[in-house]
């Protein structure tokens, strides 16, 4: 018979031998990835030899893509597109939600659910408005033309986000200065932002994968190739390079890097953020 | 109970909101009631003009075939969407969720396709499907399964279900996470006593931690049954929209408004769309204010 003591032990094993597996099993398909990327197309192509291990690791795969197949061009569009969407959105639904949070007015909860089913929607219905919009106001095929919009339809879950945040914070911490006769925007902007930092580093991040990763509003909004984002060049590869695998593959690695440092690095922000509004709390 | 507010000046909080109001209704209301403008309309290629045509695109889309695959696989999508990531993303937080040393390093690794786009992930499956090569057939015919081996993207039967695989691959780790937040409120060592007691584990499971998770439960849910509406990133990268028998609402709006150029058309397929999706953020409302009301805040 097991004590509890050897019976935790044993469920420890089993706990660290399961999940193993489980992360191994799941985690294929990006393994996978990255061993194509170092390969010769030599190796790829030898018989059985598609999916094992490379013998020789040729990492100037990369500089092969990132050179003359133009993704360091892809790379830096994406973050010319997403670095200004991103402190935007930030800027834009602190505002809205400083005003949901903290003051008492007629339409307060019928804007809040404004924000929030806004970002529910199958968002493909604002392709046609959208692509008509833009064109109308001549921002068709400009970086600004996918920076706005990305700003605006970002604004639905930040805004819900942050006035949850807001909401925790003390109200005597915002009363109090206005006895004292700081303005509104003051109070905002030197009470309620630098207590909020933890909470806009969080969004931050959240958005900055979501933006990062997006595909379709660049494919509606943008035609020319020199002002794709990455995941548009990596889609494009794929017509062009369709037999080149080590090069798609080295794309794949390269569109995914940043988001993962920054996912790997701020882990905890991302998760907090992802049950925000899902769960209580 | 409700925290207190301000309440001096309406047009203090108006100030605030003017700006990020005013950009949201640009944006996204007036483009929603546009697109049912949209939907009564087609373009005339004679008069080259647009004109109003009624209900004639729903009548239309009614007897469209390609419709009725678009919709049907969608269902599809929401079927898998819930059945699978629910349950496995469940299974997989009362995993994680123990006091054992380690066991974050799992939880990031997990996570991880989540960071991911869909035109990264759509490329890695494409080789993973690969008929000849590819990695899934290569695991069935070395098992000795080679009547299991089909060209998955390249067969009407099989695609579909290939397509939402992927979906599924990433939609487990997120309610994986939303599951682990739910489990918060239930104590670690309820959790772990539960399966250390394996005689009554199924019992502790159903009638203690199921009933704490059903918030988290409903949320799931319903998030999974929007995201599976929506989907259409997978399906244009693994696909190129090309594949009609693969299609769901998303992108056969998309093929008729760009491809087809029938913006009317896909802008009615869009409010169908839109309409099947209403009553699902409306369950998501509701709850997250219910929450609201209990939490006091």
């Amino acid at each position: 018979m097991f004590n509890g003591k050897s019976k935790r032990l044993v469920l420890k094993i089993g706990f660290h031998m399961l999940s193993t597996a489980l992360v191994v099993f799941w985690l294929i398909p990006l393994v996978l990835a990255f061993f194509t990327s170092v390969k010769s197309m030599d190796e790829i192509m030898g018989a059985g030899a598609m999916w094992a291990v490379p013998k020789f690791w040729r990492f100037d795969n990369y500089v092969k893509v990132w050179t003359s197949i133009g993704m360091g061009r892809y790379v830096l569009n994406t973050i010319i597109i997403t670095v200004p969407s991103v402190l935007g959105t930030l800027a834009l639904s602190s505002l809205a939600a400083f005003a949901l949070a903290f003051y008492g007015f007629r339409l307060n909860k019928m804007i809040l659910i404004m924000f929030i089913a806004g970002m529910l929607i199958p968002f493909q219905m604002l392709m046609i408005p959208v692509f008509r919009f833009t064109d109308s106001i001549g921002l068709m095929n400009t970086r600004i033309g996918v920076i706005l919009f990305h700003i605006a339809f970002q604004l639905g879950f930040c805004t819900f986000f942050l006035r949850n945040f807001f909401r925790q914070i003390p109200f005597s911490l915002v009363e109090a200065p206005r006895i004292d006769g700081a303005t509104d925007f003051r109070i905002y902007w030197q009470i309620i932002m630098p207590l909020a930092t933890p909470s806009l580093a969080a969004l931050a991040v959240l958005e900055f994968t979501w933006i990062w990763n997006d595909l379709l509003w660049s494919l509606v909004l943008l035609q020319s190739d020199r002002l794709k984002p990455v995941t548009l060049g990596l889609a494009n590869m794929q017509g062009e390079f369709i037999s080149y695998y080590n090069m798609t593959a080295s794309g794949s690695i390269i569109a995914m890097i940043l988001p993962l440092v920054f996912f790997l690095a701020f882990q905890r922000y991302f998760v907090s953020g992802m049950t925000v509004g899902a769960v209580k709390g | 109970m409700s925290k207190a507010m301000f309440k001096k000046g309406w047009w203090v909080p108006w100030s605030f909101l003017a700006l990020p109001l005013a950009v949201y209704l640009v944006w996204v209301y007036i483009p929603i009631i546009e697109s049912f403008g949209y939907a009564l309309t087609k373009r005339d290629s004679l008069l080259y003009k647009t004109v109003y045509i009624g209900f004639d695109n729903f009548e239309r889309m009614f007897k469209d075939p390609q419709f009725f695959v678009a919709l049907r696989n969608n269902l599809v999508w929401l079927l898998y969407f819930v059945l699978v990531p629910i349950p496995l993303g469940l299974l997989i937080a009362m995993l994680f969720n123990n006091s054992f040393k380690g066991n974050r390093i799992y939880k990031t690794l997990f996570y991880l396709p989540m960071t991911l786009s869909f035109a990264i992930i759509g490329t890695i499956w494409m080789w993973i499907y690969n008929p000849d090569a590819g990695f899934l057939n290569m695991i069935l015919r070395s098992a000795g399964l080679s009547s299991l081996a089909k060209p998955w993207l390249g067969d009407s039967r099989f695609m579909t279900g290939a397509l939402v695989a992927v979906g599924v691959w990433r939609q487990v780790p997120y309610i994986m996470i939303l599951y682990l937040a739910g489990l918060q409120s239930v104590p670690v060592e309820l959790v772990e006593a539960a399966l250390i007691d394996g005689a009554s584990w199924w019992q502790r499971f159903t009638r203690v931690i199921l009933p704490v998770l059903a918030p988290a439960t409903i949320v799931s849910i319903t998030i999974s049954i929007i995201d599976s509406l929506r989907a259409f990133d997978i399906i244009y990268v693994m696909t190129n929209t090309k594949a009609r028998a693969a299609e769901v609402l998303a992108s056969y709006m998309y093929t008729s408004s760009f491809q087809y150029q029938d913006y009317g058309y896909g802008s009615a397929i869009a409010v169908i769309q839109f309409l099947i999706t209403l009553s699902f953020i409306m369950v998501y409302i509701n709850r997250t204010l219910k929450a609201e009301q209990e939490s006091g805040l």
